[in-house]
């Protein structure tokens, strides 16, 4: 029995649904909200610190609006996913893990999205990529970029 | 009781012994730098290796094992003795400055070490990830203030956004159980800083002398356990020179 | 309305076949993540878009993955009366044509792949007109495949719980409650020999008695959703198009066992799957297949989803109850077993998502059905994801004893573009690599084991003549490395070790001397490690030197990469005999080392070049060579 009491365990997942839940809304996990999930959920504010820095999926820092992931599983490396992601970096001007400085595209690896027969792949929010070649890149990546969708905007207002 | 058989010799434990335990009542002294009789077993550092050979056949980390009736154990077989040296070969090589570290290694026969060093930045490091902090500031004191951070081979312990933690309480129950004496706390005038932890806490002053001698946030020990309230009162030295002048003056202690 | 009868299910019963065979048209596409990854969102939108300008009534479905997933976007038209087809690589163009013809009173019989045989039905054998089209399981893919795990995948559409009922889904915990008892329930799991699925091949029914005999007010059953294997994506398929079979499973195992309350745990990278089980989970709860008094029998059970969050190691039994509590997915000594003390301390099973799927399946036709597919000791059928540099890539459903041979080479069909198969590799990161000299070898789990692998939860890995097996070992030590969760000395330290040792080799600094403490690491690892992550670690090491040691020693002794992988050990250059300036190269190199004009030799830049083989891979006359 520790000294200090402890309140009875939140029920199962609890912890990691949480995170999620400021994930989605935040895009990463601010300070601010770890602690107010600490208190909710009555447990010590280390316990969510540690599944924070645990889990890949969660991130510290501010991230773009769009994540890009470039699979790394067997498959996709045996196919040739390591030089797509060499052609991502080139493309975006990024390394793995950063994001670019107008915070559009945040780019990170995974290990395996479990479209294996489709590789290399490579997803992007929740739209997966496969059989991916590296002259796609273009073309996928302007839907996601809004420099265009201003730029659209701007042609119809006649600037 | 349970019967066992430890390098061909019977011994008797009660039931629920750890195995660790059991060997280290016959006298072999197994290394390890996770294991706390007063904590859950951990099993983080694999050191206290032994070779089980029934009733099932297995190379084991001793100090998470409970006995078995019947089991029999090796402690020098060759593949635990490979394991425990390859681990303190692995301790020495990632933590060079370590003195225990090294007295550990030199007594099971590793004075080098084969892995190289550490880079320039890290060959400082005494903290070799054995949880025991963590553990005893969890499961014993409650107050968690410090976990483990991040995955691998980032794996480190600290406080919450490395920042001050409010949770702790000053107890200095981590310092006191680390085995590489990794933990830093200084008392200075009327703080604790926890220099480890980014964390510095009120001490309390003796009402007798003004000398600062525990930390604040404890003070709820103080109604949790009343026979630690005299405790409280006065600071060690005081007490003791007020149980010293009743005993002279009425010739007893207070607890004869 | 709640099903608390048989009658009840009955009623679904109908409602279902109604849908699944229904008069008139009903279309379904392969719209699990890999045919989305294909494109099959912009196939199915075509269709409906087409239908709706036509004015063409049909049922479309958007359900799970069909299997053969190299021939994605796949899609299944069922004309009532007329036949059922399947047709594959199908694009928004020819599905838009499709929908005319279909429309014109037409099923083309031309871009069909196979035709889909109906047991018991009007549609079991191909009309004159479409004769020339070959029956499914006539396909080299198909033929030697046995689906029982993957039953429904692809036939339904995954959140109708009618169809799943159509197709003989809850009669078995229909049957299991108000026919049979807990110990009667696990005896059957017994007697059918079924052993865990999600890789290390424990009798399932074991597992069960021995929870099942502890005294306890709760008990929990989990699913292991957690499919981390790269290569793999069974449990992804069968969570994402058959998610009812895993609830009923689960709820058949939470009654053997004496667990009121399930979790599934999904890895957070399968979003769809996610979704699905999300809908089951509710769908099943408003029909009363989950909750209080199910089937009016007393017992009950209720299941909730907790979502994964990015770490491999959470796949591992005791990483998993240790996220579930509400924390790191930190793995936890063994003993206690979960079984006995698990979730909270309370015994708590843990089974595969393929484990559960099965379990309907084995209550309802038998434990001697089951048992009497597959081998001795090595019951029922085992699901595979074939990938890699293989011909035909997919979910391969076969019984258990089959030769790697006929995997590979009669399935699937053999190396991709024609290049000599190397290696097979199984059981991800805990597993090996097998050379082609074990073709004969019958898949069992002991197989399997003995040769240096481990049968794994499913993926199967084809790696040819240019794939450097030093380089497969480093990358999945630094899969490993990348996932170990830090916890014991010689996972932590010693994966990054081995890692490291191999970089040095891969890149040409590799002595003989690394090549032992390679091994003496590994052997360090392997039975130091506190859980089986850091146990079978060194696997993929150990299998490549056994069977590959000559690439090593070449990379080692003359600094040479045999596959011609290895940058630091290559250099590329365009044969000018056969270059035609078509100029693919020069727009896929990642660096811009090529130069050259359409029409005229192109040319690569040494310093620029970083030998990335993109090249080599995209050029079509095959001008591009490496030089060793």
């Amino acid at each position: 029995m520790p000294l200090i009491e402890q309140p009875p365990p939140p029920s199962g997942g609890a912890l990691l649904a949480k995170l999620h839940e400021i994930n989605a809304k935040h895009g990463y996990l601010p300070e601010q909200y770890l602690r107010s999930a600490a208190d909710k959920l009555g447990i010590p504010l280390s316990q969510v610190y540690s599944a924070a820095t645990f889990y890949s999926a969660f991130s510290l820092k501010p991230r773009g609006r769009h994540t890009i992931k470039v699979c790394m599983g067997t498959a996709c490396y045996i196919r040739g996913g390591d030089r797509l992601l060499e052609k991502v970096e080139a493309t975006l001007g990024l390394k793995n893990g950063e994001t670019t400085n107008d915070l559009v595209f945040t780019l990170e690896t995974v290990h395996c999205l479990g479209s294996c027969s489709m590789a290399p792949v490579m997803r992007v929010d929740n739209d997966t990529y496969g059989r991916m070649k590296a002259d796609h890149l273009p073309r996928i990546l302007k839907k996601y970029r809004p420099i265009d969708i201003a730029a659209q905007e701007f042609k119809e207002q006649g600037i | 009781m349970v019967n066992l058989t430890v390098n061909g010799q019977p011994v008797s434990v009660p039931e629920g012994t750890i195995l660790l335990e059991a060997v280290r009542s016959m006298g072999v002294d197994l290394p390890t730098l996770c294991y706390h009789e007063g904590l859950s077993p951990y099993g983080a550092c694999r050191l206290c290796m032994v070779t089980i050979t029934a009733p099932r056949h297995a190379l084991v980390a001793s100090c998470t094992i409970p006995v078995e009736e019947g089991m029999v154990v090796e402690t020098d077989a060759p593949d635990a003795v490979a394991a425990r040296r390859m681990g303190l070969e692995f301790l020495l090589s990632r933590y060079p400055r370590s003195g225990v570290i090294r007295e550990i290694a030199e007594r099971e026969g590793v004075t080098s070490s084969r892995f190289g060093e550490p880079p320039p930045d890290q060959a400082d490091e005494l903290c070799m990830l054995c949880g025991l902090c963590v553990r005893v500031c969890r499961e014993l004191i409650g107050a968690a203030a410090i976990s483990f951070i991040g995955r691998g081979t980032e794996r480190r312990v600290g406080t919450p956004f490395d920042m001050h933690s409010d949770a702790c309480i000053g107890c200095g129950a981590c310092a006191e159980i680390c085995p590489t004496k990794a933990i830093r706390i200084e008392d200075r005038g009327s703080k604790r800083i926890l220099h480890t932890w980014n964390t510095t806490v009120k001490l309390h002053a003796c009402p007798e002398c003004g000398r600062f001698f525990v930390p604040e946030p404890a003070a709820f020990l103080k109604e949790m356990l009343p026979e630690i309230k005299d405790l409280w009162a006065l600071c060690p030295a005081c007490r003791q020179k007020r149980t010293t002048s009743q005993w002279l003056n009425t010739g007893s202690t207070p607890t004869s | 309305m709640k099903v608390r009868t048989r009658s009840d299910l009955a009623k679904l019963r109908s409602d279902g076949l109604s849908t699944l065979y229904p008069p008139g048209l009903r279309i379904s596409v392969g719209m699990a993540t890999c045919g989305l990854a294909a494109g099959a969102a912009e196939v199915y939108d075509a269709l409906h878009d087409e239908a709706d300008r036509l004015g063409l009534y049909l049922m479309l479905i958007p359900t799970g993955c069909i299997g053969y997933c190299q021939q994605e976007p796949l899609v299944d038209v069922r004309v009532s009366g007329r036949g059922r087809l399947l047709y594959a690589r199908v694009t928004p163009d020819r599905a838009r044509n499709m929908i005319a013809s279909l429309a014109a009173g037409d099923l083309p019989a031309e871009g069909a792949l196979a035709y889909i045989p109906e047991e018991n039905s009007e549609l079991s054998k191909p009309s004159e007109a479409l004769a020339g089209v070959p029956l499914l399981n006539e396909l080299p893919f198909y033929s030697q495949q046995r689906k029982i795990v993957l039953r429904n995948s692809g036939l339904i559409d995954p959140v109708s719980l009618e169809e799943y009922i159509a197709r003989e889904g809850y009669q078995s915990l229909a049957l299991a409650l108000l026919d049979d008892t807990p110990q009667g329930v696990i005896d059957h799991v017994l007697d059918s020999g079924l052993r865990g699925r999600g890789g290390a091949g424990f009798p399932t029914g074991r597992k069960w008695q021995t929870c099942h005999g502890i005294q306890a007010q709760s008990k929990y059953i989990i699913c292991n959703g957690d499919e981390g294997d790269p290569g793999a994506y069974v449990d992804r398929t069968v969570l994402e198009g058959d998610p009812y079979s895993v609830i009923e499973g689960m709820t058949i195992g939470g009654y053997a066992i004496g667990a009121r309350e399930g979790f599934i745990y999904v890895r957070d990278e399968y979003p769809l799957a996610i979704e699905r089980i999300t809908q089951a989970l509710a769908q099943a709860e408003k029909l009363g297949l989950l909750g209080e008094n199910i089937f009016s029998s007393g017992f009950d059970f209720n299941a909730s989803i907790v979502r994964g969050a990015g770490a491999f190691v959470c796949g591992e039994e005791t990483a998993l109850i240790s996220s579930i509590e509400g924390g790191l997915g930190e793995p936890r000594p063994r003993p206690p077993f979960p079984a006995t003390s698990g979730l909270w301390g309370k015994p708590t099973i843990i089974n595969n998502v393929k484990t559960l799927a099965t379990i309907p399946a084995i209550i309802r036709h038998g434990a001697d059905w089951y048992a009497s597919i597959g081998t001795e000791g090595n019951t029922g059928t085992v699901v595979f994801s074939l990938v890699g540099k293989v011909a035909n890539t997919g979910l391969v459903e076969v019984p258990l004893g089959l030769t790697l041979y006929d995997m590979i080479e009669s399935i699937g069909g053999g190396g991709l573009n024609g290049k000599q198969v190397k290696a097979i590799q199984t059981g991800g990161p805990s597993g090996g690599c097998l050379p082609t000299a074990l073709y004969n070898l019958p898949i069992t789990y002991e197989n399997m084991t003995q040769a240096g692998s481990i049968m794994g939860s499913g993926g199967m890995v084809v790696m040819d003549e240019d794939t450097c097996m030093v380089d497969v070992a480093r990358y999945f030590l630094g899969f490993t490395m990348a996932e170990s969760c830090g916890k014991c000395t010689p996972c932590r330290e010693g994966t990054r070790y081995m890692y490291d040792i191999l970089t040095r080799i891969t890149s040409g600094e590799g002595t003989l001397k690394d090549l032992e403490l390679l091994e003496e690491v590994a052997e360090w690892v392997k039975t130091a490690s506190l859980c089986g992550l850091g146990q079978t670690a060194p696997n993929p090491v150990l299998s490549t030197l056994r069977y590959f040691r000559d690439e090593y020693e070449a990379h080692v002794k003359d600094k040479r990469c045999p596959a011609g992988f290895c940058r630091a050990l290559i250099r590329l250059t365009i044969l000018p005999d056969l270059c035609t300036g078509c100029g693919l190269c020069q727009r896929e190199c990642p660096v811009g080392a090529i130069s050259g004009e359409k029409k005229k030799l192109h040319v690569i830049d040494q310093e620029l070049c970083t030998h990335c083989r993109l090249c080599y891979n995209i050029c079509p006359e095959g001008a591009v060579e490496i030089v060793r």
